[in-house]
């Protein structure tokens, strides 16, 4: 990893009775596309206004660039955050909002100018500065919010749920377009989500977080191929988790398990019928019924272009994975 | 992006509506025309005619403009009037410094705390007006319980008596028209994401520079509202200035008081209530269109 320029320590901090965040200890290296994934209440957004300064732990320490932030509140640090709800001032135009930060600073107003018509076009804005944010699309508000917080030009960019409040469509698009913006200003990113897909394909590494404490950290490949615990793998993709008894479980992909009429070859092979055929265009995912087993599911790409599915409901089948095609999990 | 709908249905039901709406609308007309368009033709008769102080009502009709003549050529009106509007917006002043940290704390209240508050800024409607104000003379008073506070801090050994004096009006208003700021800059402060606030500070802006720059500005339709509601009432008070205001001060409600009661005429009063009519419309227009377009930017 490159030089953290964030280090938490033991960070901590209670909402009455909840403990919110609960001993994080992570460290971000400069340059990384950071991704805090976890379900509602788990914490990530706490974590975010923390190193906003939006909130104050109640024990830990937190740097930013090597330095502590516990007396450093938030118009003073050197980060910026995109909101999730965007926060735009709804009294001023799209540049006066872009500017807003700028102005802060006490920059001289030609710079400013200049400064704001990059963003501008770095967000695909252009011609769209005299525009109030309630005469804006949603994704262009989302773009007007992203470039609010990027002309201040911080070491570090907070994004809040960035796509959440975009449709399904827009999303995909945007998401390439953060990353390329990313790598394009070699900025750092710290982006909090619920959704996985999202964190998986845009972070370079990421931390998913259960009731306040992180349960993992890697890279998308190592939470997915290597979950470290049964809540990883089910929270990360979906994972057939079969107890091994002695308190431990193997955890399979279901794309990791071949279907065949046969017994197949293979180190594991067990028979099965199938409940339920899922089609899902690109794949087909089965639920078979495994003798003396729990439900497990098998996910098979569609390659070929058949109307009729290989594999039918109540079918007798194999199931057959490699040795090393799941990882085996003590907790 | 596609340009929104022309608002087709709204057009045609302003033009033609049904005959039902037009009773609705009809009511309200009815209404001002007897309560309101009616008197003020009285009171406008009269004030285009004569004093007749052995007649009953005292007046001689007539087409004369002499009285509106008087009150724009005689020094003590036009005083007074000057004085009313000088007293009523340094009142008002007072009174939006006073309600804008009050109508702030009970917008940042916690939820379940703010209609204990705001019951509590209403509450001296339950006392009438007249008794509260009375209360202010006993309080004002050459040995009332200001001046007894005090010669006992010490502090003011020999306080001068505050009733009768300017300083006592001011201090009425701000007390009775407090409300009416605190209520629409808690309307519009209630309204304001404070998720704003958190922005500008990671945008860099201090606390100070953040309320400057986006509270006070989204706030602003409560401001004007606010100091419309206590402004013009205050410009045509009578009762404050009569009781707390002493021979002194001269505002144009105790004007008109003193023309109609004490002088007993009745065409100078009239023309005195016009003019004060009159030259209010203009602010009461101001808090009217304020009033529609904050209706219409709501989403």
């Amino acid at each position: 990893m490159t030089e953290p320029i964030v280090r938490l320590e033991g960070v901590a901090k209670r909402f009455g009775d909840v403990a919110a965040v609960d001993g994080v200890d992570l460290e971000i290296g400069t340059g990384e596309l950071f991704a805090l994934l976890g379900g509602s209440g788990c914490g990530k957004t706490t974590l975010l206004r923390l190193l906003a300064g939006f909130e104050a732990p109640d024990a830990g320490r937190i740097l930013i660039g090597g330095r502590d932030m516990a007396d450093v509140p938030p118009h003073r640090r050197p980060v910026n955050m995109m909101f999730q709800s965007y926060a735009l001032f709804p009294h001023m135009d799209v540049t006066a909002n872009i500017a807003y930060g700028l102005r802060r600073e006490g920059l001289a107003r030609g710079e400013i100018a200049t400064r704001v018509a990059e963003a501008l076009a770095l967000v695909k804005l252009d011609g769209l500065g005299a525009r109030r944010p309630a005469q804006l699309s949603g994704g262009q508000r989302q773009r007007v919010a992203l470039a609010r917080a990027l002309v201040k030009r911080p070491k570090l960019l907070l994004l809040d749920e960035p796509l959440a409040a975009l449709d399904r469509k827009l999303r995909e698009g945007t998401r390439f377009e953060l990353v390329r913006l990313q790598e394009q200003l070699g900025l750092t990113f710290v982006m909090v989500t619920h959704d996985q897909e999202e964190a998986m394909s845009m972070a370079t590494r990421l931390a998913v977080m259960n009731a306040g404490r992180i349960a993992q950290t890697g890279t998308p490949h190592d939470l997915y191929e290597r979950p470290a615990s049964r809540f990883v793998a089910d929270f990360v993709g979906i994972a057939n988790i079969l107890d091994l008894g002695d308190g431990r479980w193997l955890a399979i992909r279901p794309e990791k398990i071949g279907l065949s009429v046969d017994r197949p070859e293979t180190a594991h092979a067990i028979a099965g019928n199938i409940l339920d055929v899922a089609y899902e265009g690109d794949r087909s995912l089965y639920r078979v019924a495994v003798k003396g087993g729990p439900v497990m599911l098998v996910s098979r790409t569609n390659m070929l272009r058949l109307e009729r599915e290989s594999f039918g409901r109540g079918q007798h089948v194999w199931l057959g994975w490699s040795s090393d095609a799941g990882q085996v999990l003590n907790e | 992006m596609a340009p929104p709908p022309a608002p087709v249905a709204d057009a045609s039901r302003c033009t033609r509506p049904p005959p039902d709406m037009r009773t609705a609308i009809a009511l309200p007309f009815a209404w001002l025309i007897v309560f309101f368009l009616l008197p003020f033709a009285l009171v406008m008769t009269i004030a285009l005619g004569t004093n007749a102080p052995d007649a009953a009502p005292p007046v001689a009709l007539g087409l004369s403009l002499d009285n509106f003549k008087l009150l724009f050529t005689d020094d003590l009106y036009v005083a007074a009037w000057l004085n009313s509007l000088r007293i009523a917006a340094t009142s008002t002043m007072v009174t939006l410094l006073l309600g804008y940290p009050m109508a702030y704390a009970i917008a940042r209240a916690a939820p379940e705390r703010r209609p204990l508050l705001l019951t509590l800024v209403v509450l001296p409607f339950w006392t009438s007006f007249l008794i509260r104000v009375y209360a202010w003379m006993g309080l004002l008073a050459e040995n009332g319980i200001l001046n007894q506070f005090l010669r006992w801090t010490g502090l003011v050994p020999h306080p001068g008596t505050i009733l009768g004096t300017e300083w006592a009006v001011h201090i009425g208003i701000v007390y009775a028209y407090l409300p009416f700021m605190v209520l629409p800059l808690y309307a519009a402060l209630e309204k304001l994401d404070w998720g704003l606030l958190e922005a500008a500070a990671d945008l860099g802006a201090r606390p100070t520079v953040a309320f400057l720059t986006v509270t006070l500005p989204l706030s602003l339709p409560g401001i004007v509202a606010g100091c419309l509601l206590v402004f013009i009432p205050a410009v045509g008070e009578f009762v404050i200035p009569d009781l707390l205001g002493g021979t002194g001060t001269l505002m144009i409600g105790k004007v008109l008081w003193d023309e109609f009661f004490t002088n007993g005429d009745w065409p100078l009063a009239s023309a005195v209530a016009i003019c004060l009519l009159v030259l209010l419309v203009g602010p009461i227009a101001l808090f009217q269109r304020q009033q529609a377009r904050s209706l219409e930017r709501r989403p």
